[in-house]
Order: structure tokens, then sequence, then C-alpha cells
């Protein structure tokens, strides 16, 4: 079971530079944590794909043990874990996850 | 069900050797922390790894009994 979850996980990662695990959707989040993170994306002004885990529980749990991180949001840029909501936070402020996404090649859209 | 913040900070310091921990009661409701963590233990990780290690500290009940916990880590200052 846990593969056919990773697997999906892994797929989605090949398939976006940018994906965010949350809860909820970009336009309607459903939680002020993975709201953070979508508008710290809007700002640097970045598409992404976002994966709303409330609707399926497997993908919820899935994520937390993919990761090894036992919360959501998640963050993943070119399929490497950036971090949850604190570590976006403290990367935004301090202008690390534009460099981030310069080093990858990530342009504003 | 709530936690107290002497329970996650004991749970932190148990597990993390030498760790400076303050905790914060964001809204005073026993629900929402913020802990600040200086360990010495986080030298060489990144913040990924570090939040990690804190994360195994406090085990099954993030999440669950411990709902929002933000997180702040950094290794001390070199003298």
């Amino acid at each position: 079971m846990q593969n056919v979850v990773f697997e999906r996980i892994q797929s989605e990662l090949d398939g976006s530079d940018i994906v965010l695990f949350m809860k909820g959707n970009a336009a309607f989040p459903q939680c002020g944590f993975s709201s953070l993170v979508v508008q710290v994306l809007s700002q640097l002004g970045v598409t992404f794909k976002d994966i709303n885990v409330l609707e399926d529980n497997d993908l919820r749990q899935g994520i937390k043990d993919f990761t090894n991180w036992p919360t959501i949001p998640q963050l993943y840029i070119k399929g490497e874990f950036v971090g949850g909501c604190d570590i976006i936070r403290e990367m935004y402020e301090s202008g690390e996850l534009q460099s981030l996404l310069d080093d990858k090649g990530i342009k504003a859209a | 069900m709530a936690m107290d913040a002497e329970t996650i900070k004991t749970l932190i310091t148990e597990k993390i050797e030498g760790a400076d921990v303050r905790i914060e009661d964001l809204r005073g409701d026993g629900d929402h922390y913020a802990a600040y963590i200086v360990a010495p233990a986080f030298k060489g990780k990144n913040r990924v790894q570090q939040h990690q290690m804190v994360y195994d500290a406090l085990g099954e009940r993030m999440g669950n009994e411990l709902h929002a916990l933000a997180i702040q880590t950094s290794a001390p200052a070199e003298d």
C-alpha cells in the first residue's frame, strides 16, 4: 500500500518543479500554515502544483512517512524537500528562498 | 488535548543534548506553541535535519495532542 502512495508522490515530484502538499488548495487553503506558504509562493511569483492531502487519507499519512516530516504543508522544489511552514517563512524573509529558486533556474511566471 | 510547555521542553532537552529551549505559548491556550532551540547538536545540519531532530524528540505527539508548534532552530554562535 505504502509503495503505491510513495510512487504517486514521486511521480508528482517528477512532474513539477515546485510541489506543495497542503490542506485545501491554492485558491482555498484550509489551514493557516498552508495558506502562508501559498502566499509566499505567490509573492515570489512562481507557479506550483498544489496537492490537497485532505482529499486522500492515504496521501495525508503517506507524505508524512515519505518525507519523515509529521506536519503539513510540505514544500518540494525540483524533487527536494525544502521545508514546512516555519522554514519556508524563515527562508523567504532572509531571501534564501529566492536564491534557491535562482540556483535551480526557476523563474517567476 | 493540549500539552503544557514544560512537557514540550523536557521532551526536547531529554533527547537533544545541551539544547537551550525556550517555549512560548502563542495564544495562551496551551495549544499553539513556538519553540526556540539552540543546540550544539544542530551544528553542520541544515534546517530540515534540525527540525527533524526536534520532531523525533516529540515523537507521535506532534500533530496529535500537540497541534501547532512553530519551530526555530540554530546552532550556538562560534566563540
